[in-house]
């Protein structure tokens, strides 16, 4: 197991330029999120990308009903967000199968592998189930190696298939985050 | 229940819309949808059903997507309370051909006309304008209307933001299509996309 901290790592992974990669290449173009850690990389190469407009929320919600509107004017987005951020997000969920979005949402894990703080668990262990239970497929990448695949496989079948699809990102993958005093 | 001095919501939205041309709205779910739908149907509306407190968000993804459009969102006290953190994310953004009107008759009234925040403490305007859409105002007369509507066309002095005092009486239902792939494909067709 290796570890994080709330500072981007000194050398940078190379899976989230693989979803960077995927995004550009699937002609993603808003980008909302709700920061985490482990969505940090990704998130600085959006807000450096002329073709993307990142959009910062207040809540996960937010963006599900951003990329409503979005895809009713003729563009595709990707949610990033931390599984604690799946919950806030529910009843907007019923969207996705409303308008049956091509929705694809990246969900980084936490109360997991690891996990420090109690808070995270419940929530991270129903995140999974949550999304399946509001009509989203789940995928989930635990290596690094794997993480372009998954996320190639989930944009195919939200962009090309209009199938609502979470990738969820492990905390295995991205690491436990450590807390110091 | 008919308040002196307020607003009427049909005729506030037929003149808001009198003159819409290729704008886009947003309806909020519950009466403004139904105002909407009683100003005309129109391939460019976009009514909601549910989603309680999306209907700012979605009008800030179209009006992100289609820059070039007035893109409206019309919506009442309630459900902007409970998606009051979208003024957040609008005013950071500042999408310049963004309209957001809030019909404000300070009641739940698909529920039963139950008291909202703005009856006593909320000020939505200065919430707006708190939220970084420095053009904020509240409307009270119809002149006023006539006034704010065509500024709703102009697509790069955005985001603005109009509170409008309406009297509460519940008006006969105008029911809008419910069927939210329809609405979506017909706007995406208005739009010149087709199906995947």
């Amino acid at each position: 197991m290796h570890a994080r901290t709330d500072a981007p790592p000194e050398t940078a992974a190379s899976w989230p330029e693989d979803i960077f990669a995927i995004l550009q290449r699937f002609d993603v173009r808003q980008v909302p999120y709700v920061p985490d850690a482990g969505h940090s990389q990704l998130i600085e190469r959006v807000l450096a990308a002329s073709s993307m407009r990142a959009v910062p929320l207040t809540t996960e919600e937010e963006g599900v009903a951003l990329l409503a509107g979005a895809w009713a004017g003729g563009q595709r987005g990707v949610l990033l967000m931390q599984s604690s951020g799946v919950g806030n997000c529910v009843n907007m969920l019923s969207l996705t199968q409303i308008f049956r979005l091509p929705f694809l949402t990246l969900v980084t894990m936490r109360g997991e592998w690891g996990e420090f703080n109690p808070w995270q668990v419940p929530m991270g262990s129903s995140t999974a189930a949550v999304l399946e239970l509001s009509g989203i497929k789940v995928l989930r990448a635990s290596h690094a190696e794997e993480v372009r695949e998954v996320v190639e496989a989930a944009a195919g079948q939200a962009y090309n298939a209009c199938t609502p699809t979470a990738v969820l990102l492990s905390q295995r993958l991205i690491g436990a985050k450590v807390f110091t005093k | 229940m008919s308040q002196a001095n307020l607003l009427e919501r049909r005729s506030v939205v037929s003149h808001l819309l009198a003159e819409r041309n290729d704008a886009i709205v947003v309806g909020g779910l519950g009466a403004s949808t139904y105002d909407i739908a009683a100003a005309g149907d129109h391939d460019r509306n976009f009514y909601l059903w549910g989603a309680m407190g999306g209907a700012v968000m979605i009008g800030l993804g179209m009006a992100l997507a289609q820059p070039k459009l007035p893109v409206v969102v019309i919506t009442g006290d309630g459900e902007m309370l409970m998606g009051m953190g979208s003024l957040a994310t609008v005013g950071l953004q500042k999408p310049a051909n963004l309209t957001i009107v809030v019909l404000d008759n300070e009641v739940y009234g698909e529920t039963g006309g139950q008291a909202s925040h703005t009856a006593s403490t909320v000020d939505l305007v200065g919430v707006a304008r708190s939220c970084g859409i420095s053009d904020a105002r509240a409307i009270g007369t119809m002149a006023d209307i006539e006034t704010f509507a065509p500024s709703m066309q102009d697509v790069s002095s955005g985001p603005r933001f109009a509170s409008i005092k309406i009297d509460s009486a519940n008006l006969e239902r105008v029911l809008s299509s419910r069927d939210g792939q329809f609405t979506v494909t017909r706007i995406r067709g208005a739009l010149g996309f087709g199906p995947i």
